[in-house]
């Protein structure tokens, strides 16, 4: 089907220890914005293999350059410098018509401002990228994607009837209704109130586990970070640590910790790289 | 991604700004249902115009006296009696039917309860056929009135309220005076459509008109004077070699050698109908202009729209593109919106239209506005290309626009 993927002169896909595959491969990545006379230098040279089925979240203070990176990934926007290669295919060399291609089939992309359709029921936000993959069994595909986020009951209401964490809930069902190869998530708790933060959390891990779905997205609630499998900081648009989580939480079966608690023992080993306050 | 799709969503779109959607497609309302009226009202125009020259009779022509357009003659010989009487001889002019000569002369009409100036005319009775007349009531001037130069008189339709009163009286019978001379009423006209006022003119036998109503009606040879002679032709097609049998009689008559000497013409009624009918075209034409303007206004009325449109779904357009929409689907999108509009305003415009030409048609005596099938082409066609072409541009932009620029949009 997707005949534009043939592989050329693409470098060997890296896999991990375990022999997993590369979904995301980006080398010395950087992303500079033109403002005016001053040039906003977002990303510095960034490396980054993200393998299938990981659980990933970037955390990093504000400015750092963590919704530039994830537009870069999500294809939303092209690198200055650096290659991308998505399951293989460098992104960089896709016309319009093959990116759009990609966004539909290979990436599932959930914003912290949900971004749902106006006046549009949730069914009909769901079918959205089937609509455009040209996908046949639209309403069975989307209704059981919303069924997959506890929102079976809800396929008619519009935005305007539902809470915030069903909104999001909605995003992540249009998210996931293509099967993608990976999800990627802009802090898509940082609108949600904590309850409703743990039921987003929980529908993450339960597609991450159960259906293998590589997640990556991006938060600032370490609590929240805990839940993943594998943290990565950003700082002036450079990685600053890349760790794995030693014991990640299963997202409703432990209680949030005191804020003093928070940060103690999440790490493999302790890091600590900028100013303390950052990370409050 | 099928078009059916991309169809319903820019009907949503359209539906959830009803107010907006309304106001915009009523500039396209105004500017087609101008054009299709204002073009009913040319075509009705045409079409009364075309029926008047039908009551005339295109095989008709008629002969008048000119002056030469040629300077080596000056001299103007009137028309004469005796002229009209051989243009009957089917040995001279095989192919004229019939001959009516006319004699005009001013007169002060006066009746029971008003007078009037007017031309007044000497007639014979062939001039009947000839000119498609028909009588209203009574008789028309008979050979035997001719005959004793009688003062009889067949009255114009109009004649009857201008000289009695009241339209309805019936004035057989009844005398009127023609510059103080008594005439006995025998019959009145039928209304007669055209321009050549025969409705406010009087009718009396052309000796007499000759005879008693002027000072000397005698051209140099002794033969009476004519003023015109109206000449049915034996088809419409002979009209052409009726004509060249009246020059070669004519300019035989009136000693005539050298083109432009011609002291007389034949009026042709087919090329003054062809010459009205084309400025009446023309006329649509204009007006149907100045109705293309209103058109051009509502639709830049639609790109504003659709730009603002675009510009307001800067994040839905981000959000589409996110989930797979290719630059195609968004143009196609906003290109079915503003195609929408145009075509619903359109389809509107020719009701409106319709609408008016029907008001036209009870409003405008003799005038029977009706909508044409090409009117009603030119607007669906005119329309769906207002719809593209002030679609396009707000939809390439749309559709140019990065998903990321659109998504940070605020
Ligand atoms: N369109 C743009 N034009 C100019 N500068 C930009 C643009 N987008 C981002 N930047 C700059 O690039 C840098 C990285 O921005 P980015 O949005 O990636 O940060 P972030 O880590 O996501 O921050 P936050 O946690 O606040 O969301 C910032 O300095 C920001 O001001
Ligand atoms: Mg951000």
């Amino acid at each position: 089907m997707l005949k534009l993927f043939k592989k050329g002169k693409e470098p060997e896909i890296l896999r991990d220890e375990l022999g997993r595959r590369a979904v995301i491969d980006i080398r010395q990545i950087t992303k500079m914005y033109q403002m005016g006379d001053v040039e906003v230098h977002a990303l510095r040279g960034v490396d980054l293999q993200i393998y299938e089925g990981e659980f990933v979240s970037i955390m990093g203070p504000s400015g750092s350059g963590k919704s530039t990176l994830m537009y870069i990934l999500g294809a939303l926007d092209q690198p200055t410098n650096g290659a991308y290669y998505l399951d293989g295919v460098d992104v960089s060399k896709l016309d319009e018509k093959q990116l759009a291609i990609i966004r539909n089939k290979k990436i599932g992309f959930v914003f912290q401002s949900f971004n749902l359709l106006k006046r549009t029921t949730a069914l009909r936000q769901v079918e959205l990228p089937l609509m455009y993959g040209g996908v046949s069994g639209r309403t069975k595909k989307a209704k059981a994607a919303l069924e997959a986020v506890g929102l079976g009951k809800r396929l008619d209401h519009l935005p305007s009837e539902l809470s915030g964490g069903q909104q999001q809930r909605v995003a992540i069902a249009r998210a996931i209704v293509n099967e993608p190869a990976m999800i990627l998530a802009d802090e898509p708790t940082g609108n949600l109130d904590s309850r409703s933060g743990t039921e987003v959390m929980q529908i993450f891990q339960t597609m991450n586990r159960e259906k293998g779905i590589t997640t990556v997205f991006v938060t600032h609630d370490p609590w929240i970070a805990r839940h993943t499998n594998r943290v990565i900081m950003l700082r002036d648009g450079v990685v600053v640590a890349d760790r794995k989580v030693a014991t990640p939480l299963v997202a409703g079966e432990t209680e949030r910790p005191s804020e003093a608690e928070e940060l103690e023992g999440v790490f493999q080993e302790v890091y600590y790289g900028g100013k303390e306050e950052e990370y409050n | 991604m099928n078009f059916a799709e991309i169809f319903r969503i820019a009907v949503s779109a359209l539906l959830t700004n009803r107010l907006r959607s309304a106001l915009t497609t009523l500039g396209i309302v105004i500017g087609v249902g101008a054009v299709i009226g204002l073009v009913s009202l040319g075509r009705g125009v045409e079409e009364f115009v075309a029926k008047e020259f039908d009551a005339i009779g295109s095989n008709s022509l008629i002969i008048t006296s000119q002056r030469p357009s040629s300077a080596t003659r000056t001299r103007v010989d009137p028309l004469t009696m005796k002229e009209a009487d051989d243009l009957k001889n089917p040995l001279i002019a095989p192919h004229i039917r019939d001959v009516a000569p006319q004699f005009a002369f001013f007169a002060l009409v006066t009746g029971e309860s008003g007078s009037r100036n007017i031309t007044a005319n000497g007639v014979v009775p062939q001039m009947l056929t000839v000119r498609n007349w028909n009588l209203a009531r009574g008789d028309f001037i008979s050979q035997a009135d001719l005959d004793d130069n009688a003062r009889v008189v067949v009255l114009g339709a109009d004649m009857v309220e201008i000289l009695f009163g009241d339209e309805t009286i019936d004035p057989i019978g009844a005398t009127i005076r023609i510059n103080e001379r008594v005439f006995t009423v025998i019959g009145v006209m039928e209304f007669v459509e055209g321009f050549g006022g025969q409705n406010d003119t009087v009718l009396i036998p052309i000796t007499t008109a000759q005879t008693r109503m002027v000072e000397n009606a005698r051209a140099r040879d002794g033969s009476y004077r004519v003023s015109s002679i109206y000449i049915q032709v034996t088809a419409e097609e002979a009209t052409d070699q009726a004509k060249a049998e009246i020059s070669a009689y004519m300019d035989e008559a009136h000693s005539i050698l050298f083109d432009g000497e011609q002291d007389y013409r034949i009026n042709d009624q087919s090329e003054l109908r062809d010459f009205v009918l084309t400025l009446t075209v023309l006329l649509t034409l204009f007006l149907s202009m100045i109705a293309g303007i209103s058109l051009l206004v509502g639709g830049i009325g639609i790109m504003n729209i659709m730009l603002v449109s675009v510009t307001e779904r800067t994040r839905e357009i981000g959000l589409r593109k996110a989930v797979g929409a290719r630059g195609s689907d968004i143009l196609l999108q906003f290109l079915i919106e503003s195609l929408l509009l145009s075509l619903i305003g359109g389809a509107l415009g020719i009701v409106v239209g319709w609408l008016a030409a029907l008001l036209g048609t009870a409003l405008i005596d003799d005038i029977t506005l009706t909508l044409s099938t090409d009117a009603i082409l030119l607007a669906t066609i005119v329309s769906t290309i207002v719809g593209i072409f002030f679609g396009a541009y707000p939809a390439s932009r749309a559709a140019r626009m990065k998903p990321i620029d659109a998504l940070r949009f605020e």
